[in-house]
């Protein structure tokens, strides 16, 4: 019943639109689009980002594209200290702080309350929940393993925790501390594995990035490099094992040294100046091997060096010959790459071990696949068995990037990499701050391998009293489109749309004046992310921000009530869910508004589409299903002739399973 | 499985469809390019924000008084340090470095500026003496000022008497500024100078390493002081000097290596 009402209002509303508009203009917009294309829609000019007053809790602010619907300060404990990431279960957002963390009971997001302010110090206190359980990490040196705010003064101490720390929170509005699992470096980070091939343990991945503590404190403990001890804390994450039935049981199982034997980075290919040297090189007929995605210049002592050899290898002596000059012409690809390997391996200590570090690993299990965002390099790594991670790839970067997170596409073909450049604690967004650095950088997946495709950074410049740079985001379930929101510490929060990963465009914003015009001081958004309709901002300084999103050029309303129809349990950021859609009018209204906006269909097919599925919305019954199910037929029929034949057979399916209701 | 799809008409989407009325009845003005969001306030708490701007400025006052004389030390040891890669990475582009040698020191210089930066007011804000940095050419100066001079600033950093280094240095303290790991001599920094091209690619990547090498040992130091890094700015500001450090410095060695 509850859609009658809205559907007879509907149809009145469209006949007073009829009556009131004349007939030429009612022609035009069915025989025309009625939707941009994104990369047609104007941006806001000049950013209104530019020039907000400063303030704390009344800076100025800027909002396009979204709505903000609530902002509300931490509670008392936590003014002045920093809000850090969020993690959701059911109704309830939980943000880490650097004084322990807070549980807000979102329900109603007008108002979200307050329902634990749980105290014990330890940064950054990034959160997850699984289950009944909640992990918070812990890796200054202050953290208390009795959760006291004196902190630990002494270099070695009984008292300090840097770890996981482990909570009970079956009655959520009372947490109980039941375990920590210790580790050398502390956890910087952690993400939660849930292995789909197994209900009676979770694991958790640990980053640390923080020097390691000393073997007194913690035995077992070693900072020296791996060939002078195996067991070296460096250069590894660790892996803890949680038996569900036992959490307090939960330890260390291995710790991967998923950065071993790491070669030499791939560039985004030579610079124009450079090629230019390349192809004199080659006009010049001098030797120039392949080597990855570049080509390398091969200097004449090496070249004499691969003579000798070839000269040797056919049992001969003395000076090559032409012969062995073509032979050398023909392996050069295949004798430069061994000669690398083998220098590569006789490298230095720790060279060949690649990073000492992961800042933050995505999981995402319905792929099989994570995202390690590790020092200078992206990591792709296969976590088909949770205790032993395999790497398959590395990508470095050009712009000397320090990888801080990643974040997978839903359909797992693009991955997303932050730099957070300056720890996120330096100004790095001014007009003078390069685009590409403290930025995103934009991969496709192809056969298991990383393409580089763009960067994207927040594009409005901010002053030098704002840290700003890439920092926490999620994607957002716009069906058949890659939109993600993302926090930039003081350079506010956007949204943009990536499902072209070699042209991210900036959709939607809110921006805050800094906190203070002559001095920098730390706040801004840590993470935001999108959660059951909810777009949930853990601002460091400001407390808790919740946005929706609202229509605009870029998304429609009915894009936005399919987003709404996915909805979740619990959500870690860390582990990255994948989104399914179910059935719904809302959902086929939206793949054709893309088809008419992408102009992926004639506008007769997109026209009878609407009005089909209106009319079948309007009815019930057997003329419902027959009307979906014709709609279905024709669509299908009419799929081939489309620029997106899949998105077409989407709507049909779509169709159908209403249908089928 | 961990997302439960929902039924398709909640209450949101029936807001939703009375939204798309209220669109369709703008119709008859046949305006397509306006879509309105809905008017609305975002909703405000009841707590006095100005008190809480006063209780948020209070706080970051007293957290900054959680510090020990290794804190002071590595900040001021280490804003010379950065002072230095600045001197060196600022020869780049006029000695022909290589372009991704470039783009390194372009990198370096950024970071590095605004590290010093944030010391210099992470000392002013705690009543230290801070280091003014002042480069000609190759020379590098270090001039003291006056800790007591910046308490105007700050009424709450009154009750810091206990801590040593207190007080007007305003010496020249270059020759000291040799002796912390990783420095080069000015003998190496000349020599750098007259290097040109791939010669000074070389020696950049060499001795940039070795200076890298030395700000690491230094938050090494730092780390295993008693009571040292408790501080949220300087344990964050060490951590990401050793990971950003030691992630350059794996970077340096394999662009030495291609060059070698």
């Amino acid at each position: 019943m509850k859609q009658f009402v809205p559907a007879i209002l509907l149809g009145m509303a469209a006949l007073i639109g009829i009556y009131s508009c004349t007939s030429t203009e009612q022609l035009q917009q069915t025989s025309t689009s009625t939707l941009l294309p994104i990369t047609e829609i104007e941006q806001p000019y000049p950013d209104p980002r530019v020039g907000l007053q400063a303030g704390v809790f009344d800076a100025e602010e800027t909002i396009w594209n979204l709505r903000m619907i609530s902002t509300t300060p931490p509670p008392d404990d936590f003014i002045g200290s920093w809000g850090t990431d969020l993690a959701f279960k059911d109704n309830y957002a939980i943000q880490g702080n650097y004084n322990g963390f807070i549980i807000w009971d979102i329900s109603n997001p007008e108002s979200p309350d307050v329902v634990v302010d749980f105290l014990c110090p330890a940064s950054q206190s990034d959160v997850s929940v699984y289950g009944d359980l909640l992990f918070v990490s812990g890796e200054g040196l202050g953290g208390r393993l009795d959760c006291g705010t004196e902190g630990v003064r002494e270099t070695v101490s009984a008292d300090r925790l840097r770890g996981i720390r482990i909570f009970d929170i079956s009655d959520i509005h009372e947490p109980e501390y039941i375990a920590n699992v210790q580790t050398c470096r502390g956890s910087h980070t952690h993400s939660v594995l849930v292995d789909p091939n197994d209900d009676e343990n979770i694991y958790v991945y640990v980053s640390g990035s923080a020097p390691v503590r000393p073997e007194e404190e913690l035995a077992g403990c070693s900072d020296a490099f791996p060939d002078e001890d195996p067991d070296s804390a460096l250069f590894r994450i660790e892996v803890i094992k949680v038996p569900l039935a036992n959490p307090e049981l939960a330890e260390i199982v291995s710790s991967p040294r998923i950065f071993d034997d790491l070669e030499a980075p791939p560039t985004h290919g030579l610079a124009p100046e450079e090629q230019a040297v390349v192809d004199r090189a080659i006009e010049a007929g001098r030797f120039v091997a392949n080597y990855g995605e570049t080509q390398r210049i091969v200097n004449d002592g090496m070249v004499r060096n691969f003579l000798s050899q070839i000269v040797e290898e056919r049992g001969g002596e003395g000076e090559p010959t032409e012969a062995d000059s073509t032979l050398l012409r023909e392996r050069l690809d295949d004798m430069y790459m061994e000669f690398m390997e083998e220098r590569l391996a006789a490298r230095g200590r720790g060279l060949d071990l690649g990073p000492n570090q992961c800042h933050d690993i995505t999981l995402y299990p319905e792929i099989g696949l994570a995202g390690g965002a590790c020092e200078g390099y992206g990591l792709l790594i296969d976590i088909s068995d949770p205790v032993n991670p395999v790497r398959i790839d590395a990508v470095a970067d050009s712009n000397f990037a320090y990888w801080h997170s990643a974040t997978f596409n839903n359909d797992g073909t693009t991955v997303l990499f932050t730099d957070e450049w300056g720890g996120g604690t330096q100004p790095k967004c001014r007009e003078t701050d390069p685009y590409e650095w403290g930025a995103n950088a934009i991969y496709t997946i192809v056969d298991g391998k990383m393409e580089f495709q763009s960067y994207f950074k927040m594009p409005a410049p901010q002053t030098s009293t704002e840290n700003c740079v890439a920092h926490n985001g999620s994607m957002i379930p716009i069906p058949g489109r890659d939109i993600m929101v993302q926090s930039w510490y003081q350079g506010g929060i956007n949204v943009f749309d990536f499902t072209d990963p070699a042209n991210p465009i900036e959709i939607a914003y809110h921006d805050r004046g800094p906190l203070s015009d002559d001095r920098l001081e730390i706040g801004g958004s840590w993470s935001i992310y999108w959660y059951n309709g909810l777009l949930i901002n853990s601002e460091i300084v400001r407390g808790l921000d919740i946005f929706e999103l609202v229509p605009s050029d870029f998304i429609t309303e009915n894009e936005i009530a399919a987003s709404n129809t996915v909805r979740m349990d619990y959500f870690n950021p860390q582990g990255q869910p994948m989104f399914t859609w179910p059935a719904s009018y809302a959902l086929a209204r939206a793949y054709a508004d893309q088809l008419d906006r992408n102009r992926e269909l004639d506008m007769q097919s997109i026209q009878m589409l609407r009005t089909g599925i209106d009319r079948a919305e309007r009815t019930n019954g057997n003329e419902q299903t027959r009307i979906l199910t014709e709609l279905a037929a024709e669509m299908e029929s009419r799929a081939t002739g489309s620029a997106n034949s899949n998105k077409v057979l989407k709507i049909a399916e779509t169709l159908r399973e209403l249908a089928e209701g | 499985m961990l997302v439960m799809p929902q039924q398709p008409f909640s209450i949101p989407s029936l807001f939703l469809s009375i939204f798309a009325i209220f669109l369709i009845i703008q119709l008859p003005a046949c305006s397509s390019s306006e879509q309105a969001a809905p008017p609305s306030e975002p909703a405000t708490q009841e707590r006095n924000l100005t008190d809480l701007e006063s209780l948020y400025w209070a706080r970051i006052d007293s957290s900054r008084m959680n510090f020990v004389q290794a804190d002071v030390d590595f900040m001021t040891d280490m804003i010379a340090h950065h002072a230095q890669a600045l001197i060196m990475s600022r020869l780049a582009p006029e000695n022909d470095a290589s372009r991704s040698v470039q783009a390194l020191a372009a990198r370096i210089i950024n970071a590095q500026y605004d590290e010093i930066g944030t010391m210099q007011k992470w000392l002013r804000d705690r009543g230290q003496p801070v280091p003014e940095v002042h480069i000609d050419g190759l020379i590098l100066m270090i001039h003291m000022e006056n800790g007591d001079d910046d308490e105007m600033d700050h009424a709450a950093m009154g009750h810091h008497d206990h801590h040593a280094g207190h007080g007007g240095m305003g010496h020249d303290a270059m020759a000291h500024h040799h002796d912390m790991p990783g420095m080069l001599t000015q003998d190496q920094l000349e020599e750098l100078a007259k290097a040109r091209g791939t010669e000074f690619d070389r020696k950049f990547l060499a001795f940039m390493i070795e200076h890298h090498e030395g700000a690491v040992y230094m938050v090494d130091e730092l780390f295993s002081a008693d009571g040292a890094a408790l501080d949220r700015e300087i344990f964050d500001l060490a951590s990401g000097i050793n990971a950003e450090q030691i992630t350059e410095i794996e970077r340096m060695r394999l662009m030495l290596e291609e060059i070698e």
